[in-house]
């Protein structure tokens, strides 16, 4: 197996090209895997196991990241398209439809970058159509597929407490399958596991969350810093592809770095920020930018997203870290505790948004609900019912895709966001503090 | 027709209305409301609750005989018709308040289910049965059997005494009992389709999701004693199969529509009645025989991953063995498993030339003509092929 330069090892003095590097970097890697005689990964960013994946030298695919790319660079309709032609109902998941045309495409990306093939694809139970998607390369790929169940929250208040019979339970069962799935990894690429190499990818993992913690704390204060539905999506993007490696440490503190200088200089993402929000849901690809507009043009930002969480593994929710003295049990504890406090939350968010309104010291909630998004959207009305009624909560429930231009109407989006600042102004009126 | 088979076919047809009374019914029956233990499909493992004395209520949504006047407001457009009128039945109070409510990790919108029901029927103590997709591990067996012992505990609470061993070992038994009997139905269906047609069949497998075991137990002997004695006029129409009944239940007008043309001889309709495909051991820890039989003796569905059940051939057995000579796949609208299961079934079934028919279905749909014309055109082709 050839050996990669060591990448962005110096990585640029300022993040977002930092960043840039790293995707570029990972691209590259990606793409000539099969030639390195690399083995390749298919994984999705909820409940993915990259930690053994890296263990065994993977590269890492996110189908999920090409499809949004699809609809980031406009070419979404045509890869939809041949998706449905082939006989997808539109009723699909748009990412599964996405990952369909670039399949008929000979794998050829917009980007330009031609995927490989993987070699193991993994599917968490997180997403139930993760596994379906799965179902689909094994067919067309011939892959091998891993379908790691992992249990999230039974109801809204269920606390796993480590060491009680219950966690015990689930813990065991994560624990049991990340074994299969270690022995799958060396039927693949002949290799033994190595329990050190594991303890080492999760110390930059907790080294890497730490400072991913930090950096969500740092929206807190006012003004904050960045928008989480767009400069936080390029974040989650790096923490995704370098997980557990030390120039994923390396960027995650230039980030800190970089925010906190901001924080301390006053500066805020928006000009004159005059409302915070929370943003509930999956974003836009293929219009986030407009979408962000409609609020910053009323001084809103997005201080903070439970996007920012589920699409970046949900470590951050755990408060636990790996203990690489133990690293294969720690492994399976920390995967159930990510899944259980952050991965399975979209079924029962409402006390958790309420709870972010209040640490983030925010005027409402913005759900986006996606049409072809049950995960996440499913009962977004309900919830939002929920915390309006309950908590007295300022909300807005918009609804457009995640790629699908085809779902975006910007007229009435626009009617509806400038509807709602109109309340929230007229609530600021009411309070006396105009 | 002589006398005794007049009355044998109105013995019959009286046990089959009470059948179809029963599962319009969508209120819980007076006692039994406080009691119920409401279930949101595929499968669950009633006989933990009947052991406690409770009542396990299979539910099947409201079909097409509910208004939705509430549930809109609180569920995307973009979900299937089972969330929405099972939803609405428990905002409209027809569902009253049930000891319990349990969804499972079936589909991403069926978990949601939990979150609706929690935020507004919290007194129901609603949450999610977390069954697992990765069957296939070694260590499965022992995670189900974890997560019944759970249910076990929690329904004990419910109940203010402990379920015991033996308590759960009799529930088996009735269970073990209910399901050769649903199977032996099945094998009339395939066998001598013209005896028992699917809308009836499915009429008395349903009928058991309403009302206690044993009494449906002696309700199913009683139609098979009956079925054994009917006259019937042996019919000559095509054998289908039919697939996409798993979960949201298509409407029973749609079911006739299909049988008007053709011989349904073998489904997966309320599949979670089915599951368990053979006798649960009766002896040693019940609750660890009632999870082993989760893995190892159980049916499929596109809501479960299990890596040695391939959707395909899982499709080829089922035509082979009911020696049917096509398909009708179908899919709930909204319901992502369905449909993404509908195009690799029928792929594959081009694949191997087997004439097959493709249909969504809305459990509250009202209108069948069309259906009727497509079913029909497709019936006669397999006539003339
Ligand atoms: S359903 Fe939602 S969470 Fe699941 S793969 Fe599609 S977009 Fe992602
Ligand atoms: S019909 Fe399909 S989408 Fe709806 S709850 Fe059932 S499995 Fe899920």
């Amino acid at each position: 197996m050839a050996t990669l330069a060591t990448p962005a090892a110096t990585l640029a003095p300022d993040a977002r090209a930092a960043g840039q590097r790293l995707v570029n970097e990972w691209l590259r890697n990606v793409q000539t895997a099969p030639e390195r005689g690399q083995p390749v990964a298919y994984v999705f960013v909820m409940g993915n196991a990259i930690e053994i994946l890296r263990v065994f030298g993977f590269e890492l695919v996110f189908p999920e990241i090409n499809s949004l790319q699809t609809g980031v660079r406009k070419a979404a309709p045509d890869f939809l398209a041949r998706a449905e032609d082939f006989g997808f109902s539109p009723d699909v998941c748009s990412y599964v439809k996405a990952d369909v045309g670039l399949m008929l495409n000979d794998m050829q990306h917009p980007s330009g970058a031609r995927i490989p093939r993987p070699d193991i694809a993994i599917a968490s139970s997180l997403c139930n159509v993760y596994i379906k998607w799965a179902e689909i390369w094994e067919r067309h790929f011939g892959a091998s597929t891993f379908v790691l169940d992992i249990p999230g929250k039974r109801f809204a208040s269920w606390r796993p407490i480590p060491g009680s019979p219950q966690y015990d339970a689930d813990k065991r069962w994560v624990q049991g399958q990340l074994e299969d799935l270690i022995a799958q990894c060396e039927r693949i690429t002949g290799r033994k596991f190595d329990p050190d190499k594991l303890a080492e990818v999760e110390a930059n993992v907790n080294e890497m969350i730490r400072l991913w913690v930090e950096i969500l704390k740092l929206n807190q204060g006012r003004p904050a810093p960045y928008n989480s539905m767009l400069d936080g999506l390029t974040y989650i993007g790096v923490l995704n592809a370098w997980r557990g490696t030390p120039e994923g440490v390396a960027y995650m503190r230039l980030l800190r770095d970089e925010v906190a200088a901001k924080v301390a200089r006053g500066e805020g993402r928006v000009k004159d920020e005059r409302y915070r929000l929370i943003f509930s849901g999956t974003p836009c690809y293929v219009n986030m930018r407009r979408m962000v507009e409609l609020f910053e043009l009323h001084g809103g930002v997005f201080a903070a997203s439970d996007y920012l969480t589920y699409a970046a593994g949900g470590l951050d929710s755990s408060g636990l870290f790996y203990d690489p003295a133990r690293p294969l049990e720690s492994l399976a504890e920390v995967t159930t505790l990510a899944s259980q406090l952050g991965l399975s939350n979209h079924f029962f968010s409402h006390h958790t948004l309420a709870q972010q309104v209040k640490e983030y010291n925010a005027d409402g909630i913005v759900y986006h609900g996606i049409k072809s998004c049950r995960t996440v959207a499913t009962s977004m009305a309900d919830n939002r019912e929920y915390v309006t009624s309950r908590y007295g909560l300022p909300t807005l429930y918009i609804e457009s895709d995640l790629i699908d231009p085809r779902y975006w109407s910007d007229a009435q989006i626009k009617n509806r966001v400038d509807a709602f600042f109109e309340v929230l102004e007229q609530r600021r009126l009411l309070k006396g503090e105009a | 027709m002589a006398t005794d088979a007049i009355d044998t076919e109105s013995a019959f047809t009286s046990i089959l209305a009470r059948c179809h009374a029963l599962s319009l019914r969508q209120q819980i029956a007076g006692d039994d409301a406080h009691k119920a233990i409401g279930y949101f499909p595929v499968y669950f493992p009633e006989e933990i609750v009947h052991a406690a004395g409770l009542l396990p209520y299979a539910l099947l949504g409201g079909g097409n005989r509910v208004e939705v006047r509430y549930a809109d407001a609180r569920i995307g457009s973009f979900v299937c018709s089972i969330c929405r009128t099972t939803t609405e039945l428990g905002l409209n109070h027809s569902l009253g308040e049930m000891a319990g409510f349990f969804a499972q990790p079936i589909c991403d919108a069926a978990k949601h289910m939990a979150g609706i029901w929690g935020r507004n029927f919290p007194q129901q103590d609603p949450q999610i049965l977390a069954l697992p997709q990765n069957v296939s591990s070694p260590a499965a067996a022992r995670y189900v059997y974890d997560e019944y012992q759970r249910l076990r505990t929690i329904l004990a609470e419910k109940v203010g005494r402990a379920i015991t061993d033996d308590e759960i070992r009799a529930s088996l038994g009735v269970y073990n009992e209910n399901r050769r009997l649903q199977r032996a139905l099945y094998a009339i269906k395939r066998d001598d389709p013209s005896r028992l047609s699917t809308v009836e069949a499915y009429l008395l497998i349903r009928a058991g999701t309403r009302i206690r075991r044993e009494e449906h137990n002696v309700m199913l002997r009683e139609a098979l004693d009956l079925l054994a004695r009917r006259r019937v006029r042996p019919m000559d129409k095509p054998r289908v199969i039919f697939v996409g009944g798993f979960c949201e239940q298509p409407p029973l007008e749609m079911i006739e529509t299909i049988e008007d043309v053709c011989f349904i001889v073998d489904d997966d309709l309320l599949i979670g009645q089915r599951w368990i495909t053979e006798d649960i051991p009766e002896q040693g820890d019940p609750v660890w025989a009632l999870a082993e039989s989760y893995i190892q003796r159980s049916a499929s569905s596109p809501v479960q991953y299990d890596v040695r059940k391939p959707k395909e051939e899982t499709l080829m057995t089922m035509l082979r063995e009911a020696r049917a000579e096509a398909a009708i796949i179908s899919a709930a609208k909204f319901c992502e498993p369905g449909l993404d299961d509908q195009l690799a079934l029928s792929r594959r079934l081009d694949r191997e030339h087997i004439p097959h028919l493709v249909l969504e279905f809305e459990e509250k749909m009202t209108s069948f003509e069309q259906m009727a014309m497509q079913v029909e055109t497709f019936a006669e082709t397999l006539l003339f092929e």
